[in-house]
C-alpha cells in the first residue's frame, strides 16, 4: 500500500509556511487574467515580482537571488494583489493600493521607477520625460532598459511610457499586451 | 562548483512525496500528516543556513526521522512505542553526531541514520542517493574509522 500525499495536505503546508512569516517570497500563477497568465510574487514588504512568463523556473531562481532561498507558491499572501488586479483589468480599479518592494534596484532605476509610479491613469509619458523627471534628461535610452526590466509591469506603469513621436515602441510583455492596456485605460 | 542552494519550492517539490511516504510508513497516515508538516517548517526554518544545495534529500530525510524519534519519545508515557525505542535520556543520534565529527560526510550520515535513527540500509541508501549495498558498505567503513580512531586514542 503506497500513502499519498493529498493536494489538500500540500495547501496546508504552503498556507503554514506563509502563516509561520517563514517565507522569503510567496508567489502564485494566476491563469486567468485578460493579460494572460501572470506569475506574482510579495515578500513580508510588499509586492516585488509579476511576469508574463508563466514558466517559473528561472523566475524562481531570480526571485531566491535577490530575496532569499525560501520561494514558495503560497496563495494566501498574494490574495490581495490578485484582487487589486483583477479590479484593475476589469476597468473598476485606476491605482493599486498595495506596497511595493524594489529591493535590489540600483539607485538609478528607483529614481525612474519612483517617477513611473506618478505617471497616472489613462496618461501617457515619453522615455526622454521621464529621464528628465529622474534628473537626468539625456538617460532616454537608460529609461528604456528600466522600462524592460521592471520588475512589475501594470502596477508600475511602464506600459505609460511611449516615444517621442507617439509610438507604442516596445514592451516587455510584447507590444499586444501595452496596447492591451493603454485602450483599457482609454489613452488610444 | 558546488551547487548552490534551489529555491525552496523546487526542494519542496522534488521531496514531498517521499517525505510522506517515509513518514506515513513510520506513523501511519494520520500523525504522519502533522510531522510532514512539522519536517517542512523546520526544514523552512534552517534552509537560509545551508551553504549547499547538496545532499537535500538525505537531509529532510534525517529532519523527518528526527520528528518520528520526538514523536515517539513524547508518546513514551502512553507505553506506545512501536519501533523506536530510546531508552537512553539523551538520543542516540546526538550522541553519535558528536562522535562522528570527524568522518567523511557519506559515512558519517550512513553511521548516524542506521545506529542513530535506526533506519534500515534500504532507508539510508535512499536518503544519500545511493544503494542499500554502498550504505551498509559506508556505515561499516564509519565504524571501522571510528575504532581505528579510538584505538590510536587510548594509545596515545
Amino acid at each position: 500500500m503506497t500513502e499519498m500525499l493529498t493536494s489538500d495536505l500540500d495547501e496546508r503546508f504552503r498556507a503554514a509556511a506563509a502563516a509561520a512569516g517563514l517565507l522569503d517570497v510567496a508567489y502564485d500563477v494566476f491563469d486567468d487574467t485578460a493579460m494572460g497568465p501572470l506569475l506574482v510574487g510579495v515578500t513580508d514588504r510588499g509586492l516585488c515580482r509579476i511576469s508574463y512568463d508563466p514558466e517559473p523556473e528561472q523566475e524562481l531562481d531570480r526571485l531566491a537571488r535577490v530575496y532569499g532561498p525560501r520561494v514558495l507558491r503560497s496563495a494566501g499572501p498574494v490574495d490581495r494583489v490578485h484582487r487589486e488586479l483583477d479590479q484593475y483589468l476589469d476597468g473598476k480599479r485606476r491605482a493599486f493600493d498595495v506596497d511595493v518592494d524594489l529591493r535590489g534596484q540600483p539607485a538609478f532605476y528607483l529614481r525612474v521607477l519612483g517617477e513611473l509610479a506618478r505617471v497616472g491613469y489613462g496618461e501617457t509619458t515619453t522615455y526622454g520625460e521621464l529621464a528628465a523627471r529622474a534628473g537626468n534628461p539625456k538617460a532616454a535610452r537608460a529609461v528604456g532598459t528600466v522600462m524592460n526590466r521592471n520588475p512589475v509591469p501594470i502596477v508600475l506603469p511602464c506600459h505609460r511610457v511611449v516615444g517621442a513621436n507617439g509610438s507604442l515602441t516596445g514592451y516587455g510583455g510584447g507590444l499586444h499586451r501595452k496596447e492591451l492596456l493603454l485602450r483599457l485605460e482609454g489613452a488610444i | 562548483m558546488v551547487a548552490s542552494v534551489p529555491p525552496f519550492e523546487a526542494f519542496y517539490e522534488r521531496h514531498k512525496t517521499e517525505v510522506f511516504r517515509f513518514l506515513a510508513g513510520k506513523l501511519g497516515r494520520e500523525r504522519a500528516e502533522d510531522a510532514f508538516q512539522e519536517t517542512f517548517l523546520r526544514a523552512l526554518r534552517a534552509y537560509p543556513r545551508l551553504e549547499h544545495g547538496e545532499h537535500l534529500r538525505a537531509w529532510v530525510l534525517t529532519i523527518a526521522s528526527r520528528i518520528v524519534i520526538d514523536g515517539a519519545r513524547r508518546q513514551r508515557p502512553q507505553g506506545e512505542l512501536p519501533e523506536l525505542a530510546i531508552e537512553d535520556v539523551r538520543p542516540a543520534f546526538e550522541e553519535l553526531a558528536a562522535l562522528t565529527d570527524e568522518l567523511p560526510p557519506k559515512e558519517r550520515a550512513a553511521v548516524v541514520l542506521r545506529y542513530g535513527y535506526d533506519l534500515d540500509y534500504e532507508e539510508i541508501g535512499a536518503a544519500l542517493g545511493s544503494t542499500s549495498s554502498a550504505a551498509r558498505q559506508a556505515a561499516s567503513a564509519g565504524v571501522r574509522r571510528l575504532r581505528a580512531d579510538n584505538k590510536k586514542e587510548t594509545q596515545q
